[in-house]
């Protein structure tokens, strides 16, 4: 049988199995969280503490601006020790607030209404947003803004990924393991939000186990299938995975609206359902810690704010040869210069790369036009007359070949054998010119 | 201590992190790798003579690469194994009895002016080792044409020459072709051994066969050009391979002999001088057969895989921009502009 995918797309060593039998487990309280303010795309939330002050778990300490925002809540209880410029894995200076955990755990508002299903749309996607969720699989887009499409878009399926389709991250795939009820649960929400009939669950083939388990848990629910995907790479990515699970193409520069789809993620699907319940705030996240550099990796529930040195302390620590260290998989993540960095909203996994798995700058060679990119490309494009284009100084031309297109997967440069970093030449064009 | 350390000596870089293990310099050794059953039943063939032009090919392309580079104070790119395959591409297009300056001046030209011209490697619009060859063969056409007559001995003082299975089809046609071979089995099964005049590393088709069938498998080629190469050759040989007679020809003396396989599988798949794009491969290879049969039909040469391809190679850029990839989800932005209207 043909699996569900895409045209083009890589296969790189998937290197699940570091940590794919790790349990989900509560990681230890941090002493204090580093909180950003903006942990999403849009707008920045605005202060809403002050130094000195004590606060609750979940309640909020910054409020959203505009729609395309999401509010951002304290994940201990304690006291505001000092709100300034910190920075996030990406590297961007960031207002953050420091809270000391008083390690009471004192929520401000958790309240168990099993009867959340009887809530109307409008009151549910209140709920979602209140929470401050946001697309957990990295991009962190407001959950709220994509289950608000205008009325113009029909919508009329929702997409779970559970792809996972970045190697190390096993995140989704244990919750999928653990707590198939609660996405299922959160899927449903999210179709009531959105008014449809039917959800689409799309899991990588490479994890068997997932698969059944959820199609056991949606075995009561005749609107609601499981489709396994390809394993390959990005078979993750909104557009391939729409065009995976449901054969629609999303337009270029489109939106999943565009074809009457809403995708969200696995791990958003349970804040979502925990959102809708218990009203609790997206204030921690499991987070998956791997590697072959570090000591023990696991799959953490990790409070947002915590720092990745403290998440490195409890695994274990480094093996001697730790080179690298990323914030979230190997092929979009970021890697960080710092262990002083938050999880965030968006932070999927923390991968810690020995010696020999990392790349060091290398000095390229020309492109040989060996077609491997072209062939590979998920979106269509000539990533090597891009990165050519763009070496050259050539940018609007780099525009006539479908630039701004370009979502920085990573493919390409992956499969290059004269090792040119395409992905950053893109980047680079993309900064130069308007789209 | 340890650990801090170990802090401030992070890699800090832009993804992708991880790289597939392929480089550029491991296909080109292993494309020179694949070509050695070839070479090697060349020298076999051919004589100790065949196996110092290999030598004398390979040797001055790599010594062209390192003196152009330094010249130029430019990184020296020897080690990538691509002067090295161009080197023993040439040699394998030459005859084994041309005297030691001809591959030296081959190599010279394929390196020097085909490539590191215009621009080293990537950058070249033609086949470097196909224009050494074709520089020599108009410059030398006497040189160029000495046929050594196939031996399996191994040492011989008195290397006899002879014509190629091609020329005499063009000076005498098909029943002089039968008289020196006996009968059709016989031909078929010395033009597949290699045991025939002609390039050192033309002869053997299964050798050749075989490092195919290696670049194959590793995905270093890929099917498009030689399917379409041969095919179109084949067609057009079986169609109007017999004068006066269409439907007539023998498909499989022409692609047995010459420089057919060689040149479908190995020449006319050089990345930089081929299209990029898959479905522009195949309307180059037609091209390239097409071209061939032209030439070997009605040109004045008894051979032409080598200017089919260099001709072709002019193409490959129009190829691609004809070809050219459509980006995901173009075809739905299309008919939303046609609503919006």
């Amino acid at each position: 049988m043909s699996l569900a995918t895409f045209r083009g797309g890589i296969h790189p060593p998937d290197k699940k199995e570091l940590s794919k039998d790790k349990v989900i487990t509560p990681a230890r309280q941090p002493k204090k969280v580093v909180i950003p303010l903006s942990q999403h795309i849009g707008a920045p939330c605005k202060l809403a503490v002050s130094i000195g002050q004590e606060v609750k778990k979940g309640q909020v300490i910054g409020s959203p601006e505009g729609f395309v925002s999401a509010p951002v809540h304290a994940s201990v209880s304690g006291k505001v020790l000092a709100i300034g410029e910190f920075p996030l894995p990406a590297g961007k200076m960031t207002t953050c607030v420091v809270i000391e955990n008083d390690g009471k755990e004192e929520w401000a508002t958790l309240k168990d209404n099993p009867d959340y299903a009887k809530l109307s749309p409008e009151d549910l996607k209140t709920k979602v947003k209140d929470a401050g969720i946001v697309g957990m699989g990295g991009a962190a887009f407001p959950a709220h803004v994509k289950l608000s499409p205008p009325k113009e878009k029909p919508i009329d399926v929702v997409i779970l990924n559970g792809a996972e389709c970045e190697p190390y991250l096993t995140a989704d795939y244990r919750l999928m393991l653990e707590r198939p009820g609660d996405i299922v649960e959160g899927l449903k929400v999210l179709m009531k939000i959105v008014n449809v009939a039917k959800g689409v669950i799309g899991i990588e083939n490479n994890k068997p186990d997932a698969i059944k388990i959820m199609e056991q848990a949606v075995s009561g629910e005749p609107n609601i299938s499981v489709c396994p995907l390809e394993v390959k790479y990005p078979q993750g990515a909104e557009k391939m995975l729409i065009k995976a699970a449901v054969g629609r193409e999303v337009p270029a520069r489109g939106l999943p609206m565009d074809v009457g789809v809403v995708v969200q993620n696995i791990g958003t699907a349970v804040a979502v359902y925990e959102a809708a319940r218990y009203g609790k705030p997206l204030i921690e996240r499991v987070v998956t810690v791997t590697g072959e550099g570090i000591m023990q990796p696991a799959n953490l529930i990790v409070k947002m704010g915590t720092l990745v040195k403290d998440l490195i302390d409890e695994c274990g620590g480094f093996k001697s040869e730790a080179a690298k260290i990323i914030s979230g998989g190997p092929m979009m993540g970021f890697s960080i210069y710092s262990l002083d960095v938050p999880v965030t909203k968006g932070t999927s996994g923390i991968l810690v790369l020995p010696e020999e798995g990392v790349l060091h700058a290398e000095d390229f060679g020309p492109c040989i036009r060996c077609g491997r990119c072209i062939e590979i490309c998920p979106m269509g494009l000539m990533p090597s007359m891009l990165s050519v284009l763009s070496e050259k100084g050539f940018y609007e031309e780099a525009k006539e070949y479908d630039l701004f297109d370009c979502f920085e997967c990573g493919s390409c440069t992956y499969v290059c054998p004269s090792k040119r970093p395409i992905v950053q030449l893109v980047r680079l064009a993309k900064s130069q010119v308007k789209p | 201590m340890e650990k801090t350390q170990k802090e401030h000596q992070i890699t800090v870089s832009v993804s992708p992190h991880i790289k597939s293990e392929e480089t550029t310099s491991r296909i080109m050794w292993s494309v020179s790798a694949s070509l050695l059953p070839a070479a090697a039943m060349g020298v076999y063939f051919f004589g100790p003579k065949a196996a110092l032009n290999l030598a004398l090919c390979i040797i001055s392309a790599l010594l062209s690469e390192y003196a152009f580079q330094k010249m130029l104070n430019r990184k020296i790119t020897v080690n990538d194994g691509s002067a090295f395959l161009t080197g023993l591409l040439l040699g394998m297009n030459l005859p084994a009895s041309v005297p030691v300056y001809i591959p030296i001046i081959g190599s010279f030209v394929a390196i020097m002016i085909t490539k590191q011209l215009f621009g080293g490697l990537g950058f070249n619009v033609f086949n470097p080792a196909l224009i050494g060859r074709a520089f020599l063969l108009i410059s030398f056409p006497k040189l160029m044409t000495i046929w050594t007559e196939p031996t399996a001995a191994f040492v011989r003082l008195d290397a006899k020459t002879t014509a190629t299975p091609l020329g005499i089809l063009k000076e005498e046609g098909v029943s002089k072709l039968m008289e020196v071979f006996g009968d059709k089995i016989n031909l078929y099964t010395q033009l597949f051994v290699g045991h025939r005049a002609g390039s050192i590393g033309e002869t053997s088709v299964i050798a050749l066969l075989l490092g195919a069938a290696f670049l194959l498998y590793r995905g270093y080629i890929s099917w498009e050009i030689p399917v379409s190469f041969l095919g179109t050759a084949a067609l057009l040989a079986w169609v109007f391979g017999t004068k006066g007679a269409l439907f007539a020809g023998d498909p499989l003396v022409h692609l047995l002999s010459g420089g057919m396989v060689l040149g479908a599988f190995f020449m006319a798949t050089d990345y930089v001088t081929c299209p990029s794009i898959k479905k522009g491969q195949i309307l180059f290879g037609i091209g390239c057969g097409f071209l061939t049969m032209l030439i070997r039909l009605k040109g004045g040469y008894p051979e032409g895989v080598m200017f089919a391809i260099l001709i072709m190679n002019c193409f490959s850029p129009l190829i691609d921009r004809g070809f050219r990839t459509k980006v995901f989800g173009a075809r739905k932005l299309a008919t939303a502009k046609e609503i919006k209207k």
